[in-house]
Parts: structure tokens; C-alpha cells; sequence
């Protein structure tokens, strides 16, 4: 994660290598009084974000290649949400992002800058389950389990946008969440038992 | 993924002027450009988020009539807003047959044309002869793998369709685009998208430093309708498609305005069909004779026959269903 590569400019490569050593807070505030003739200087190779989680707010510095996702898992041991495809095709790494579902392998770390982010391990409160994590094991939604977490996090925001009405609608608004033991059926039937339970 | 560095603009006019830098990509839903620089589609050495610009998200009416669609708009709020769902249902409906719900919540209706083609020698991990990845390989889905791709403006260089639903719909509506940087520009849906024959390597006519700003789209459509054909019912990309926007008079049709999808490396808007189709009526066999006239162009690939008839067939069936919409 650390290598340099060509195309970097070596203005870029020794501010890399100095904020190793002094941090960034100096990288900072040094941005804002520096002219910058070809505006090329704005562009930070390292930057820190300011993310709420769960509730918790954190305030990283991150290299701006690394997704929201490899942030969760790598850097918070947040392993609840999934890397599955890391394309933004299987749905397992589904999060809210201010309150709306979001792949986050799809969401840089740096770009989720000053927003709230929700993953599994924040659902569960003092009272128990979450509503629709307690729908999935009453329906038995799911086999093996990996694509659960973004299936949950997923059907919070279908129910929350009102795409419940019929078994069709439910199946449209989660085909974005894929199930590889294909338990389809018994997903679809606890998203429409949470959602009749929390509308 | 090669690493960059990567910043925030704060307004259009530092957009611009940091957008031209050389080895600088726009990050706007970034649903495209993350997986370009995993696959090493693209690798540049900065990134600018365009994002945190305050007033290039939203619909608003035009006063002249039509609708000015921002181009942070995300995809899902956009075939959502009532302007969008009542006046132009066939964006609305081609919006909401793309991607999923969770990337239409990331992704906007300014990145969503600068789509890139779904070949699978384009995307490709190892390197394949490919014109659009590297310009003068050649192309492997002339011969190869080509069940999906074009049937109409394709040439040796490159056989490739373009991929995304809302642009046919916008290219049936006569919607511009309107950029930003080098002056600006007023750029037609239709001939956003670049043909193989004026360039295999590229996908549209956006320079580097222009930014997409807004979508614009004349007076109300409601007579319209998107018919999406694929191999699986939601989630996935168009065998073909057909976007059709209808001015009717009783039964007889005024004006015919018609895109089809996934068959050219652009959204192929069907000229001759159209003006054979004004005083036509509904029902009748003129309709399907007038389709025909502008099939006389397709021409099929080695494994690709079976979309001349599938997208023939889908054109007469969205007239129908856009005839029905109110």
C-alpha cells in the first residue's frame, strides 16, 4: 500500500514521505496559504476525513485509493460488511451512508468525508435485534450466511423508501443484494414481515 | 490500484481549471471510475471530487417549459422527482432499470453517460487486442465474443455497444447536455457518444477540462415509454432497449420520436422510422413497415443475428406501450 509509483509528482512523492514523519495536521494548514499557480498543489496524497460510524466519530487519515470498504474491514475491524465482489456487483458490502444504502467498495474513504456512516455492528441496540435482523432469522433468510449483513443493511433502506408493497416490488428493490444459496424466497418474506412490522 | 493523489473542488470554476490538469479524472458517483482504476482501465495520477459543489444537484422547471436536471442528481432522485416521473416516464423508467437501488443512489445522471463499453475485451484483467483500452491492438469481438454487441454504425475497429439505459431515453427526448470549461458547450444526447467510424478509441465527445453541469429536456413527454429486453429480469445491462416518445392525434400519430439501446456504441435514434411514421395509425401495419425502412442498415456480427429482430420487435412494442401511457 505504500509503494510509489511513476506519474506522482515528486512535489506529491516528498509530501508523501513527510507527512509520514510529521503528520498531516501541518500538510493541512499549510494548503490554505500556499499560492498555487497551476492548482496542481490542492491535490493531497494522503487525506484525513472526518467519518461518523455507527455513532462514533473518527477522524483518519487515509490514502485517497482506499475505499470505505478496505477502511470498515482493514482499518476499524469492522468485518461485518463483506467485501464479496469488490466491483459494486454483489451487494455484500452494503452500508447507509447519511441514512441510504450505498455499496462502500464503490465510496472512496476520502470522499465519505463528513458523512454518517451505518454498518451492521450499529444496528443491534439495548432492547435486541434490529426488527429486520430479527425477520431474517424468523424466515430462515439465508444459508451460508456471507451476503446476509448487506442483504440487512439493504432491506433497511428498501423498507425505509417504501419499495415493500408486493413481493415483485421487493424482489426489483433488493436485486442489488446477491444470494449465491439463492434463498430468495425466504429474504423477500422477511423483508415483508419487517417491513409490516416497522411501518 | 495505482495510487493518486486527490481533492475536493469547491466550485465550478476551480473544477474546470483543476479538471484540465494532465492525468486528472473527475470522481462524481464513482461507480465507474473506482472499478476503472481496479481493473486498470484508467490509472490516473489525481482524482477531483466533484461532489461537494453546491448547486449542481436537483430538477427544476424551466420557465420556457422543459426541465433542467443537475448533474450531481443521483439516479435514484432523479427518476423519482415528480417533474421526471409525470412528464417523462420513459427516463423515469429507464433510470430505474439500471444498476440497483444502491447504486443509483451513488451514481448521477451527469457521470452516467460517460459510461464506458461493457465488452468483455475492454474490461478484460490481461491484455486482448481492444482499440478502446489500447488505440491500434485491434479488436478481438470482431471474431470473438460478440453475442451483444452492435448492429448498426459498427466498424472493423470497433464492434462495442454503448452500455447505459438513461441516455437512450435522454436521446429520444432530444435532451442537451450542457458543459462546462473551454467555453462551454450545448451538447445533443444523441451525439454524445462517439461512433467507431469517427474514433474506435474513444467513448464521447466530453474534452478534458469540460465538465458536465446540467441535462435539459424540452416540453413534457408523457406519451412515452423505455422497454428494457435482458437475460435476467432486473440488474443487468440491456440486450437491447428502445426509448419512445410519442405526439398523437386520436389514433394518428403526429410525431414519433424513437432510440433503441445497446445496439451502437451510441443510442441509435431511428430517423427514416420516424418521419415514415407521421400521419400513420396506430394499430396498423404501417407501423411495422415503417420500423423496417431503418433496419435496412443493421447489419448482424458473427454471433449477433438475433438482435436485428429482437430490437426490431422491441421498437413496435415500446410504440405500443408508450401509445397506452398518459
Amino acid at each position: 500500500m505504500s509503494e510509489q509509483r511513476p506519474g506522482l509528482s515528486r512535489r506529491e512523492l516528498m509530501r508523501g514521505g513527510a507527512v509520514a514523519v510529521a503528520g498531516a495536521a501541518s500538510l493541512v494548514s499549510s494548503q490554505s496559504t500556499e499560492a498555487a499557480p497551476t492548482g496542481g498543489e490542492r491535490f493531497e496524497a494522503l487525506t484525513r476525513v472526518h467519518i461518523e460510524i455507527n455513532g462514533i466519530a473518527h477522524q483518519l487519515e487515509v490514502e485517497p485509493r482506499v475505499s470505505l470498504l478496505d477502511l470498515l474491514r482493514e482499518r476499524l475491524q469492522l468485518t461485518g460488511t463483506k467485501k464479496g465482489c469488490n466491483r459494486g456487483e454483489c451487494g455484500a458490502c452494503t452500508v447507509h451512508m447519511d441514512d441510504r444504502r450505498v455499496n462502500a467498495c464503490l465510496v472512496l474513504a476520502a470522499a465519505a468525508d463528513g458523512r454518517r456512516i451505518k454498518t451492521i455492528e450499529g444496528l443491534a441496540g439495548e432492547g435486541g435485534l434490529h426488527p429486520v435482523q430479527q425477520a431474517f432469522i424468523d424466515h430462515d433468510a439465508f444459508q451460508c450466511g456471507f451476503c446476509t449483513c448487506g442483504q440487512i443493511m439493504s432491506a433497511i433502506g428498501c423498507i425505509a423508501e417504501g419499495h415493500t408493497g408486493s413481493n415483485d416490488e421487493i424482489r426489483e428493490w433488493m436485486s442489488g443484494n446477491i444470494c449465491r444459496c439463492s434463498a430468495y424466497p425466504q429474504i423477500a418474506a422477511a423483508v415483508a414481515a419487517a417491513a409490516k412490522e416497522t411501518l | 490500484m495505482r495510487n493518486f493523489s486527490y481533492v475536493q473542488a469547491r466550485s465550478r470554476a476551480e473544477a474546470v481549471e483543476l479538471a484540465g490538469l494532465p492525468d486528472t479524472m473527475v470522481l462524481a458517483g464513482g461507480t465507474e471510475l473506482l472499478n476503472w482504476m481496479r481493473i486498470g482501465i484508467a490509472e490516473p495520477a489525481r482524482v477531483l471530487d466533484i461532489t461537494r459543489i453546491q448547486g449542481m444537484e436537483g430538477v427544476e422547471a424551466l420557465p420556457q417549459g422543459g426541465v433542467r436536471i443537475g448533474a450531481l442528481t443521483k439516479l435514484n432522485d432523479a427518476a423519482q422527482h415528480p417533474l421526471i416521473r409525470e412528464n417523462y416516464p420513459v427516463l423515469s423508467q429507464a433510470i430505474l432499470k439500471s444498476a440497483s437501488a444502491q447504486i443509483r443512489n451513488l451514481a448521477t445522471v451527469g457521470g452516467n453517460p460517460l459510461q464506458r463499453v461493457r465488452c468483455p475485451y475492454f474490461r478484460a484483467d490481461e491484455p486482448t487486442p481492444c482499440n478502446k483500452r489500447v488505440p491500434g491492438s485491434g479488436c478481438a469481438a470482431l471474431h470473438g465474443m460478440n453475442e451483444k454487441h452492435a448492429i448498426f454504425g459498427w466498424t472493423d475497429a470497433c464492434v462495442a455497444v454503448h452500455p447505459a439505459d438513461p441516455p437512450v431515453a435522454l436521446a429520444a427526448l432530444d435532451a442537451v447536455y450542457i458543459t462546462e470549461g473551454g467555453g462551454g458547450r450545448r451538447i445533443p444526447a444523441r451525439s454524445f457518444n462517439v461512433l467507431p467510424g469517427e474514433d474506435p478509441s474513444t467513448h464521447s465527445v466530453l474534452r478534458r477540462g469540460e465538465i458536465i453541469t446540467a441535462i435539459e429536456i424540452g416540453p413534457a413527454a408523457r406519451r412515452s415509454a423505455y422497454l428494457k429486453i435482458r437475460e435476467r429480469e432486473s440488474y443487468e445491462y440491456a440486450t437491447v432497449s428502445a426509448a419512445v416518445a410519442l405526439d398523437l392525434d386520436g389514433d394518428m400519430i403526429n410525431r414519433a420520436r424513437i432510440a433503441l439501446g445497446s445496439v451502437a456504441m451510441r443510442p441509435w435514434r431511428l430517423d427514416a422510422t420516424e418521419h415514415a411514421l407521421v400521419g400513420k395509425r396506430l394499430g396498423s401495419s404501417d407501423i411495422a413497415t415503417s420500423i423496417d425502412i431503418s433496419f435496412r442498415e443493421a447489419r448482424p456480427l458473427s454471433s449477433n443475428a438475433y438482435k436485428i429482430k429482437l430490437a426490431r420487435n422491441a421498437a413496435l412494442r415500446a410504440i405500443e406501450l408508450a401509445a397506452r401511457a398518459s
